[in-house]
């Protein structure tokens, strides 16, 4: 199979791409890792007229610590997410989930925006971006806009990207920002713990379910705040509401099973070749109170 | 006016350490101009959407799948095929002697991707378990060996601990 | 012997390891054009109206071929091979009023690159009417064939003694209904031909990925008029078969076609999505079983009904559920059998052998038998198994059932079942294993231990033929019918040469799958290319080493007796001095005379054709563990007793039965092809059609038994498929044991996550969800 004829021009800086996005509109594509894109142009199931590859607009590729956050440019590549130290410092659960996403041979290209952009529902990245409440920032030759990542994922496939825009960096806030909602003040003392636990029918496949979360917990073991969000199973990542109740508590093994069945009762779970609904809201169940109790655990522990 | 996709781009590539030149259009895959243009048929397409590892190259010392990257996209990069694995005199790389002694192929059309993946991955892990060797092997499909003979080959160059080999030849009636 | 039996590395290596292979994708010829083929969307449709005219106009396009330009290249394929009972049905090389299953080639479309030519097919305008499609094989579905309205293919039965009679003896009687979903080979080399006709020798030489090269000769030449030496097809290095290339498809005839149209080489190379389309594909039969037994587990009477998707078209025949039917007993004494099968037609790809070929299906079902018999008496499932096992003593052992080819009955030649299953117990240590695994079970972990044996029909004729030469230059060719699909005949068959003619293998060049090579051949299926091939080659290089004898005892003036060799010559022991090569007999025998007393030429060519079906055994026993939450299956051990005769290459022989078993474990927990109601196809990728990785394969131990086949001279049993037939049995004994006697019973294959889950223990799932 080979893709159907199209233009290519790799822009070098962020303007040069917007611009081309400017004049294109929905004629071009953004062209990252080539992960998902080539597949499905190799297919014909997808035909820009223009692909604009990213590739060359160094920019994109940086990756920088920032108060106790971190800042990914769009197309640093999945593996970076492994290999680098800040990663794992600032953001464990990134580094926890990239050795899942995907083979070695596709994290060398895949890149993190190219996976957050094409919002597969069963994909790792997506998930976690909100469980970490990153934000998304997005730019076009209109201007520039952040979206936090919660508010990203709108459907099957579907962003809240424009056509001519770009998703330029994703910031991932450090664990002194923000303490939330329902902090004491003083209580700025806080313990967090990730956790992430998927199915997936072979390894580095796309999940049938998944949960990932983050967990803060106050010196005296109470919990400040609780992100959990399920994958695969739906056509987006769904975060839990059910979490959101842990706050004020010192969550018990049987009040996190308590919380996984809630969510399995609240997701939608789709039938596919797969696995069955029925098959993914059991297993969601059981997933997400792994996940949590490894975040609390961890938490515990820090 | 030029028909979409006629513009024909200039690349340079410095393949297995030689530098090639060509004239592509914008859909020729890196693996059409690897196989097509300059030759070097060792790098097999397998399933054209990225999931068989067939196709797999080395681009600036990482892994790629030739079939998801466009010939215009390796433009200034330094591309490592298996054709390049041997070394000046002809000599076979020390994974492609355990492949070998090891009998870890059959029908070879898989074995190019998944011996260039295995060099990138022992560049940075030199000394993987065997189920890290696994792991690392999960993006490469093979349908002959059953990828056991391909463990023990990697665990042979990487010196770690080898299952032994079967115990013991047949015994029953001789003619 | 000095290389038979030996783990002889292989010479086609060093080529293979450096990307220097040469597969048919790898073949470029000057001049040559692009092929690529339209297919079919729908499952059945009558196909209205064809206008080719945009197509060829496109740039680049050379030509758009339909039904209506083949003429008499457009006749039904033969079908091989016969049966009285079957109505059988074949494609051709393209479709022309009516297509019969998504996929089904429609047109050619042939440019000077791909590009152009996969442009140029969007522009193909075909004019479908569709219509109603069988996707059930429940009767009332649309015909298939317009003349046959009942879709059946045929209807065999099988018989050994009365079986009513001994069911209603039987002091017990239990029912089972088993289901086995579609599969494929999946070669990681699709199909692919290169075609060049040259008006000037009026010869046209095809290079073609497939297993048999001189049906390809065959079908070709009787649907494009022209004989047997004017078409050449070599099957060059080929990545990978299983079955997948194994009949003479719709394109082995077009692109041959086409290459003699256009007076230019064609080339045509499948993508996979084709090939998860329109190659054929195996497996899928519906089973009711019904199984007699004593208290102590003996079998006493088997029935076995089943319902056999044979594709919309039957290519080769009833091959696959006689092969069901014909192998259901198994290396096990059942004194009363009957074994019935419906194969039906229906909107699909056409159901033709995939590694194993039908005996998986006959095995799953034996086994399944065999754990419930264990089960209802209380007995160990191994016991059982030995208990009923033919035994070396009862060899040869006539089943009673008369065998697929209708050539006589199934009779087990030579060999000892019990201890090869002993052989498999005993490396697993069987006895421990299970107490182990029990206590597991009993601190909560849902791990099984699982048994199946199997015996392996092999060495299938008709013949195989060789031709070993030496020529004036003293290099040693072995010619063969056989072709290469990754199983190292390059080096096996030399190292059968190479004990024959007194060299080593390094000595001896091997060529196979051309049919310059030999005139007539049959290919590389059913565990038979180094049984009969080999044999063959024994049978010629001994020719060729007698020859030999003979003019160096001339030559020399000696007797036969005193002449000594050293590798490629000979010397008068008497006097050492005089010594005659190898290279000097073939220029001696180039120029026979009369005086001579022999043929022209240091060669022979020599047919082997085996009298009986030779049957390797085997037996496998697997540990797995359930997780309790998603119910994926791990497999922490798998151990494999073996008997495959005498076996050529050790090496090659472990690689082929660790290649299998990962085949096996695919077609057990991962791979399905499933249809929709309309006929799509379900599985069109590879995300979808799930191929075991090297994570999903655990370590296997082998061990090996040689009990030689008494149907050929050197002893050779086939083991390319034997690892494939017993896995989705002996994963579905160990799952059982894994989920206990509350848990559920496995009945169908493959096994999803979701049916994994239905099979946990009901307080299992429970409790989960109570937390």
């Amino acid at each position: 199979m080979r893709p159907a004829p199209f233009d290519y021009v790799a822009p070098r800086t962020v303007d040069e791409a917007l611009d081309l996005l400017a004049r294109h509109g929905d004629e071009a594509k953004v062209l990252a890792g080539g992960q998902s894109l080539v597949p499905m142009m190799n297919m014909r199931l997808v035909r820009p007229a223009v692909v604009v590859d990213l590739n060359r607009v160094a920019t994109l590729g940086a990756l920088r610590e920032d108060a106790g956050g971190l800042r990914l440019g769009a197309l640093v590549r999945q593996h970076a997410l492994e290999r680098d130290g800040r990663v794992a410092r600032a953001a464990p659960l990134l580094a926890e989930a990239a050795p899942l996403i995907g083979h070695l041979g596709t994290r060398a290209r895949g890149t993190v925006g190219g996976s957050l952009v094409h919002a597969d529902p069963a994909a790792e990245l997506p998930a976690c971006m909100i469980a970490l409440d990153a934000v998304f920032h997005l730019q076009s030759a209109r201007g520039a806009r952040a979206c936090r990542a919660g508010d990203f994922f709108r459907g099957l496939l579907t962003t809240a990207l424009e056509p001519d825009e770009l998703l330029v960096e994703i910031e991932l806030p450090g664990p002194s920002a923000s303490p939330g909602p329902a902090a004491p003040p003083g209580s700025a003392a806080r313990r967090t713990g990730h956790g992430f636990a998927e199915v997936a029918r072979r390894h580095g496949d796309f999940a049938l379910v998944g949960a990932c979360a983050v967990v803060a917990l106050d010196a005296g073991g109470v919990c400040r705040q609780a992100r959990l969000v399920m994958f695969g199973a739906g056509d987006r990542p769904h975060l839990a509401r059910a979490a959101a109740a842990l706050v004020g508590e010192r969550p018990g093994a049987a009040r996190l099973a308590e919380v996984g069945r809630a969510e399995a009762g609240e997701i939608e779970a789709r039938d596919d070749l797969h696995a069955s609904a029925r098959y993914r809201r059991h297993v969601a169940a059981g997933l997400a109170a792994r996940a949590l109790g490894q975040a609390v655990a961890r938490a515990e522990a820090a | 006016m030029t028909t979409r996709g006629a513009v024909a781009h200039d690349i340079a590539v410095t393949v297995n350490g030689v530098a090639r030149r060509a004239r592509v259009i914008p859909r020729m895959l890196l693996a059409d101009v690897l196989r097509e243009e300059w030759g070097l048929t060792g790098t097999h397409l397998g399933c054209e959407h990225g999931a068989c590892g067939a196709c797999t190259v080395l681009v600036d010392g990482e892994p790629a799948r030739a079939c998801l990257m466009f010939a215009v996209q390796a433009d200034g990069s330094r591309v490592e095929t298996v054709e390049g694995l041997v070394d000046g005199d002809g000599g076979l790389h020390p994974l492609q002697e355990a492949f070998r002694s090891r009998h870890a192929l059959q029908c070879g059309f898989c074995t190019p991707g998944i011996l260039m993946t295995l060099v990138a991955y022992l560049r940075v892990h030199p000394a993987p378990s065997e189920a890290e060797i696994r792991e690392a092997l999960s993006g490469n499909l093979c349908r002959c060996t059953g990828y056991q003979h391909i463990v023990q080959a990697v665990l042979e160059v990487a010196g770690g601990p080898l299952t032994p080999p079967s115990p013991r030849r047949g015994e029953g009636e001789r003619a | 012997m000095k290389f038979v039996g030996d783990r002889y590395l292989r010479k086609e290596d060093p080529r293979l390891l450096t990307g220097r292979g040469r597969y048919v994708g790898d073949i470029a010829l000057p001049r040559m054009l692009h092929a690529v083929l339209l297919r079919s969307p729908h499952a059945h449709a009558r196909i209205v109206r064809v206008d080719a005219d945009r197509a060829r106009a496109h740039p680049g396009v050379v030509d758009v071929v339909t039904f209506a330009e083949l003429g008499s290249a457009g006749r039904a394929l033969p079908i091989v091979p016969p049966h009285a009972d079957l109505r059988g049905r074949n494609f051709a090389a393209l479709a022309g009023d009516r297509v019969r299953f998504v996929g089904e080639p429609v047109a050619a479309i042939v440019a000077e690159n791909r590009y152009a030519a996969e442009d140029a097919r969007e522009l193909v305008e075909v004019e479908y009417e569709p219509l109603a499609s069988a996707q059930t094989l429940e009767a009332g579905a649309p015909a298939v064939h317009d003349d046959i309205a009942d879709n059946l293919a045929g209807r065999v039965t099988l018989t050994r003694g009365d079986v009513e009679a001994a069911l209603r003896a039987a002091p017990r009687v239990a029912s089972l209904e088993l289901h086995i979903g579609r599969g494929g080979g999946q070669p990681m080399e699709t199909r692919g031909l290169v075609a060049d006709w040259n008006p000037a020798l009026e010869l046209l030489t095809v290079w073609a990925s497939s297993q048999v090269p001189h049906q390809i000769r065959q079908f070709v030449g009787e649907l494009l008029d022209l004989a047997p030496h004017q078409v050449r097809v070599i099957a060059p290095d080929v990545g990978g078969g299983f079955g997948a290339k194994l009949i003479v498809y719709p394109e082995d005839v077009l692109i041959p076609f086409l290459a003699r149209r256009l007076a230019r080489p064609v080339r045509w190379l499948e993508d996979r999505l084709e090939h998860m389309l329109a190659a054929t594909q195996e497996r899928e039969q519906r089973h009711e079983v019904t199984i007699g037994f004593d208290d102590a587990g003996r079998l006493l009477a088997l029935r076995d009904h089943f319902v056999h998707d044979t594709g919309a078209y039957t290519p080769r025949g009833l091959v696959v559920p006689l092969l069901t039917a014909s192998m259901l007993t198994g290396p096990y004494r059942i004194p009363a059998v009957e074994s019935s099968f419906e194969s039906r037609y229906t909107h699909r790809v056409p159901v033709t052998p995939y590694r194993g070929a039908g005996q998986p299906q006959a095995v799953f079902v034996i086994e399944r038998v065999l754990d419930l018999v264990a089960r209802e008496t209380g007995r160990d499932r191994a016991e059982v198994r030995l208990a009923n096992l033919v035994r070396a003593e009862d060899m040869p052992w006539d089943t009673g059932l008369p065998n697929y080819r209708g050539s006589g009955h199934v009779i087990l030649d030579s060999g000892d079942p019990p201890s090869v299953v002993r052989r498999a117990l005993e490396s697993a240590r069987y006895e421990a294993l299970v107490a182990e695994a029990a206590a597991a079970r009993a601190r909560g972990r849902l791990v099984g231990v699982g048994v199946a044996a199997y015996v392996e029909l092999t060495g299938v004729g008709p013949f195989e033929s060789a031709r070993v030469r030496v020529d004036p230059t003293g290099r040693i060719t072995t010619f063969s019918g056989v072709s290469t699909q990754g199983q190292g005949l390059e080096t096996t068959l030399a190292q059968v040469a190479a004990d024959e003619l007194g060299v080593t293998p390094a000595d001896v060049t091997v060529v196979t799958g051309d049919t310059a090579g030999v005139e007539h051949g049959v290919g590389s299926f059913a565990s038979r290319a180094a049984v009969v091939g080999g044999s063959a080659v024994a049978l010629a290089a001994r020719d060729v080493s007698a020859k030999a004898r003979l003019l160096a005892a001339r030559t020399l003036g000696c007797a036969e007796a005193d002449l000594e060799q050293a590798g490629a010559a000979f010397a008068d022991s008497r006097r050492p001095e005089r010594r005659v090569s190898f290279a000097d007999l073939s220029r001696l025998a180039g120029a026979a005379t009369a005086a001579l007393g022999v043929e022209p030429g240091l060669e022979s060519t020599r047919v082997f054709q085996p009298t009986d079906i030779t049957y390797s055994f085997g037996a496998q026993v697997a540990l797995v563990e359930l997780d309790p939450l998603s119910a994926c299956v791990r497999i922490l051990g798998f151990w494999i007793g073996h008997d495959s005769g005498r076996l050529i290459n050790p090496l090659v022989v472990e690689g082929q039965l660790q290649g299998a078993v990962a085949l096996g474990i695919g077609s057990a927990l991962l791979e399905e092809i499933r249809y929709d109601e309309s006929g799509q196809l379900l599985a069109g990728t590879y995300m979808d059609y799930l191929l075991p990785t090297a994570t999903d394969v655990p370590t296997m131990v082998i061990d090996h038994l040689e009990t030689l086949s008494t149907l050929n001279p050197l002893g050779l049993k086939g083991v390319g498929e034997s690892g494939a037939l017993p896995v989705p049995a002996v994963l579905a004994s160990a799952i059982e044991d894994a989920v206990g006697p509350r848990g559920g019973r496995v009945t169908r294959m493959p096994l999803g996550p979701a049916r994994l889950l239905e099979l946990l223990p009901p307080s299992l799932a429970e409790a989960l969800d109570r937390g």
